[in-house]
């Protein structure tokens, strides 16, 4: 309990303790403590950014895919159109088509029935001349009564 | 050990309060004292090796523990120990961002030196009053005071480093407005130059006084209700109705420090079986109980309750007292380091 050399033993050591902690333990630690902060808080901000990153790109895919399905109507629009152009061409082309063949059918109906009313001709002028023939009685001179038949079957 | 009569319970008492002594006796020269009497004799050139002992010891401990962590400071995720560490000095660095405000590289490590060493001091209050000067006293030495927060001598050296340092940053700061604040201040005349001078002067000194005393106060008392408790285990050992008889038939009077290891290992084997699950903590709280009765009756159950009790209070008490010198001290310099 008395005072005595213990008091100054106990400053000195005091002293070198305190020097010993700020020169070797205090900045060590606390500067690693400040850098940790540091990497920290950086790290923090490069998830808000990271975040704000991703924001921005959801957008854009978000308008891209907006753009993207507009562009696809249009091409849906433009296909159907198109398709409804070939459709009709279609139809014009075979409506002339159609038309073509009956005209060719008419034609070929009408040489038929040329070809036919030439055989009938044909036909009703050498039975006109059996018949006349007949009557007749072979006097007649084949070659001067042709023509007369001619022109008679002509006339049908 | 103390025995039953008042007489040989206040030389427990007062053999517990006595430090370590060494110093030059003027009748037997250089050498350990062997009474507080011869420690008185031996004047101001003698040391208190215990106290100085441990303290350096703690300080050592202190530097080396916290020079660790600060090797393998990094600035990747903290584990364990720095961890801990980290902890610790960063609430001493919010205290002091918070109540210095001058620019000082000293203030923030003087604080956590502070801060730990004196807690680790006091944390000595924490080990059994009987435990290490009985283990020393086997080894010859028959004084030993294991708390260095209870010698005065330590808590007001350290005030006195402190104040030191205060006086130092006021002139260095303040310089002679150090000196007008000392003489011209509260009466703003030099007329009361002599009064004002006086008055602050006192103000001064009264910093690291009550800065020390405190601190030594604080923990004298506490070990003194220590003492005082362990004095009940003696008492109980004589007056215990099961052991006064079978202690005295086993060892004698003087070798209870071997009955109550007894006792000890009885308790912990108690305590240990209970948290390998083999007694439940009911049986294992009336068994320990019952150890301690039939160890010392009455007085020893009372004084472990008692024991314990105190020592829970006590580490808010060890914590709060090296918190608040660490505080003082801060506010202190911050108060050299302000220039009105």
């Amino acid at each position: 309990m008395n005072i005595n050399l213990t008091l100054f033993g106990q400053m000195v050591t005091f002293a070198f303790f305190v020097w010993f902690c700020m020169k070797f333990v205090w900045p060590v630690i606390i500067e690693s403590m400040e850098e940790r902060q540091k990497k920290i808080a950086d790290g923090l901000d490069a998830a808000d950014r990271a975040l704000r990153d991703l924001e921005l790109a959801q957008n854009k895919a978000t308008d891209q895919m907006k753009e993207a399905k507009q562009e696809a109507a249009g091409i849906v629009d433009q296909a159907n159109k198109r398709a409804n152009q070939i459709v009709d061409e279609a139809k014009v082309q075979a409506r002339t088509e159609g038309d073509r063949l009956k005209v060719a059918a008419e034609a070929e109906i009408e040489q038929e029935i040329n070809r036919a009313k030439e055989e009938l001709r044909t036909t009703v002028a050498g039975l006109a001349l059996a018949g006349a023939e007949e009557v007749l009685e072979a006097s007649i001179d084949d070659k001067a009564n042709r023509a007369l038949v001619d022109n008679l079957a002509e006339q049908l | 050990m103390a025995g039953e009569n008042p007489a040989s319970t206040t030389e427990y008492i007062q053999h517990h309060l006595q430090n370590l002594v060494y110093g030059n006796h003027p009748d037997t020269g250089w050498g350990f004292a062997h009474s507080s009497q011869e420690a008185v004799e031996m004047g101001f050139w003698a040391i208190h090796v215990d106290s100085m002992a441990w303290s350096i010891g703690l300080g050592s401990l202190f530097c080396w523990m916290f020079l660790r962590a600060a090797k393998k400071a990094h600035t990747g995720v903290p584990a364990g120990w720095l961890n801990f560490v980290e902890m610790i000095v960063e609430f001493i660095d919010g205290q002091v961002k918070d109540s210095f405000h001058g620019s000082n590289k000293m203030v923030a490590p003087l604080a956590l030196t502070i801060f730990v060493w004196i807690f680790l001091m006091n944390l000595m209050d924490l080990l059994p009053v009987d435990l290490v000067p009985s283990l020393l006293a086997m080894t010859g030495v028959h004084f030993q005071k294991i708390v260095p927060s209870t010698d005065p001598n330590v808590t007001l050296g350290m005030a006195l480093a402190v104040f030191i340092l205060m006086v130092y940053y006021s002139f260095k700061i303040k310089g002679t407005g150090f000196v007008k604040e000392l003489t011209m201040h509260p009466f703003n005349h030099w007329a009361f130059i002599p009064i004002n001078l006086f008055m602050e002067t006192v103000g001064l000194l009264a910093k690291p006084f009550s800065l020390g005393l405190r601190l030594f106060g604080n923990m004298y008392a506490g070990e003194m209700i220590f003492i005082l408790i362990a004095t009940m285990f003696a008492a109980g050992a004589g007056a215990g109705l099961v052991s006064g008889g079978l202690h005295a038939q086993l060892f004698g009077e003087e070798t209870s420090a071997l009955f109550w290891l007894v006792i000890f290992v009885l308790v912990a084997g108690v305590c240990w079986l209970n948290l390998k699950g083999k007694v439940s903590t009911g049986k294992t709280v009336l068994l320990s109980m019952a150890f301690m009765a039939i160890g010392g009756g009455v007085f020893a159950l009372g004084g472990g309750l008692m024991q314990w009790g105190w020592a829970v209070f006590h580490i808010l008490v060890i914590t709060l007292q090296a918190f608040i010198f660490m505080v003082l001290t801060v506010v202190y310099l911050s108060m050299a380091h302000e220039d009105h």
